[in-house]
């Protein structure tokens, strides 16, 4: 009984959040387009799935996973862990923190294959590309990239370099990339840094760049404590395209293999022949 | 908080829509292959807290049945998420981008994509939160008054600076589906654009700016958003979906960090 009162709670809020982008809606559709809503029964009861689905993930999430993950992030950066048994050293190692960089790359990859925003657009765009892009395998590309980002930000931040510089290398890379991806795929990669890091990924992650800098002697969490996010809004994008690249040189060798096996049996098939014919 | 017959008006109401799914549409199988496409899309997370809770870590789970619960909650809401999506969000975004194309009027779809920006970001709770530890930074920096007053205007104008920023990039990127301009070219002047406002800009509001471009796109605009893109571009003709439909959320991620650095120069 508890449980549904705190549900109905979240509906709340979910309908209170959600309620500007629904009155835009309405507002332009009535008053603008002039036309009522096409299948309109539906698309209300669409609206009133998700409002259902994103209350109870979130009820969800809050029950389960963020006082977990966030505990989980805690012990991980104490001192306690990390100089675990051994006197504490004045200077930290970066090596010290290997179980943050392995915690920080499983959690950024498995909250980004939760993440909703992201599967409504890998469904979108398995759906328009025709099944060309397929959606669990642009999933797992984000999510790779998301891992190797919020792993990096997490080295950054024991580190304690400035963010800009890494940030300005990840666009060159990105730049680079561009020039040499198939230019299918660079909208939905450059789309993909954005939607990463949403409901699942945002309070994790922050609650693992809070703790590390909190822990860690001369940080500061205010300030090197933000950062993580745009760590995982950068990565995926060069994820994505890494991925579509390494697709095309595969695609690439194989036919070539195919050529070869087929120019070989017309070359033995000649062979044959001019054996034959004398 | 809640009255009593309020709760069994709604808790009837949920029945019915439980029942109207499962039975009057006879798609009991399909909630039930997305019920476990949803498992299989929370089972890395399962592993993870798992692998680390007893292998790293060593330590028995805490309260076990709140945490079943609570998983529970989270795939069945993930499930009706997704059903919702393509019933509902998905359609609308697209419907709408049909209506406009054929109104042909061009002002009325970039006042459209600018209050769906600006509107759906303004009031997006992970922005607000996002705010106001950034006006405590500023506070606990000397940058503003160490006054609530002062704080809270702070917080205000970062936020009302980011949903203006991202109500801008709806509208360029409406724009350039329209023209048909490639999408590199446009980020990449917006990468270079953050490079050279990063080199002047004061280094407190870098990483507030930086990760501001992340926490702008909410579950629910990223559907919309991605729907009205392809709408668009599908119903305009010489446009393709895939190279044009795209791109809208990248813009409503980038223009953020530049308003932000400006604003932070601003308030210097």
């Amino acid at each position: 009984m508890e449980l549904f009162f705190e549900f109905l709670t979240t509906l709340k809020n979910t309908v209170v959040d959600v309620l500007p982008i629904l009155s835009i809606i309405l507002g332009f559709q009535l008053l603008v387009i002039r036309k009522p809503i096409p299948h309109v029964k539906q698309v209300g009861f669409g609206f009133i799935y998700v409002l259902i689905g994103l209350a109870l993930f979130l009820l969800g999430l809050e029950k389960a996973l963020f006082p977990l993950g966030k505990m989980m992030a805690e012990q991980l950066t104490a001192p306690e862990f990390i100089h675990a048994g051994e006197e504490v050293l004045t200077a930290i190692h970066w090596s010290d923190y290997t179980w943050v960089y392995i915690f920080a790359a499983a959690i950024g990859f498995s909250t980004t294959i939760a993440e909703p925003s992201l599967i409504a657009v890998a469904i979108k765009a398995e759906e328009v590309s025709g099944g060309a892009i397929n959606s669990n395998s642009l999933r797992i590309s984000v999510a790779i990239g998301v891992a190797v980002g919020i792993a990096l930000g997490s080295y950054r931040i024991v580190v304690g370099h400035p963010i800009h510089y890494y940030i300005i290398a990840g666009y060159v890379i990105v730049v680079i990339q561009t020039f040499f991806c198939p230019k299918l795929i660079v909208p939905l990669a450059y789309d993909s840094g954005g939607v990463t890091t949403s409901t699942v990924t945002v309070p994790l992650v922050a609650a693992l760049g809070l703790g590390l800098a909190s822990t860690i002697p001369g940080r500061s969490p205010l300030i090197d404590g933000f950062g993580l996010i745009a760590f995982a809004s950068l990565f995926p994008i060069i994820s994505v395209m890494g991925y579509t690249q390494l697709a095309e040189i595969k695609s690439k060798i194989v036919t070539k293999k195919l050529e070869k096996r087929s120019k070989d049996k017309i070359h033995k098939r000649n062979l044959n022949k001019n054996n034959k014919t004398p | 908080m809640f009255h009593l017959y309020s709760i069994k008006v709604i808790a009837l109401i949920i029945l019915r829509i439980i029942f109207i799914t499962f039975f009057m549409n006879n798609q009991f199988f399909v909630f039930f292959k997305a019920l476990l496409g949803s498992c299989k899309d929370l089972l890395p997370i399962i592993l993870v807290i798992a692998f680390f809770q007893f292998a790293v870590l060593q330590q028995p789970m805490p309260n076990v049945g709140d945490i079943l619960v609570g998983l529970v909650l989270v795939i069945l809401g993930l499930t009706f998420f997704i059903y919702g999506l393509e019933m509902g969000l998905f359609p609308i975004g697209e419907s709408m981008a049909q209506a406009f194309a054929k109104k042909g009027s061009i002002s009325w779809l970039l006042t459209f994509a600018f209050c769906l920006g600006f509107g759906t970001t303004v009031a997006e709770p992970s922005l607000i939160a996002v705010a106001k530890e950034a006006a405590i930074v500023a506070a606990s920096g000397g940058i503003i008054a160490d006054t609530i007053e002062s704080q809270r205007s702070y917080a205000n104008g970062l936020r009302f600076t980011v949903a203006f920023a991202v109500g801008f990039a709806i509208v360029v990127g409406v724009l350039r589906i329209l023209r048909g301009w490639p999408i590199q070219y446009l980020i990449l002047g917006g990468y270079v654009v953050v490079v050279l406002i990063t080199m002047i800009a004061p280094s407190w509001i870098i990483g507030i700016a930086y990760d501001s471009g992340g926490v702008t796109t909410s579950t629910i605009t990223v559907p919309l958003v991605t729907a009205l893109g392809v709408g668009l571009a599908s119903s305009i003709k010489g446009r393709n979906p895939m190279i044009d439909g795209f791109g809208l959320i990248a813009f409503a991620s980038l223009t953020p960090m530049i308003f932000v650095m400006i604003y932070g120069m601003v308030i210097n």
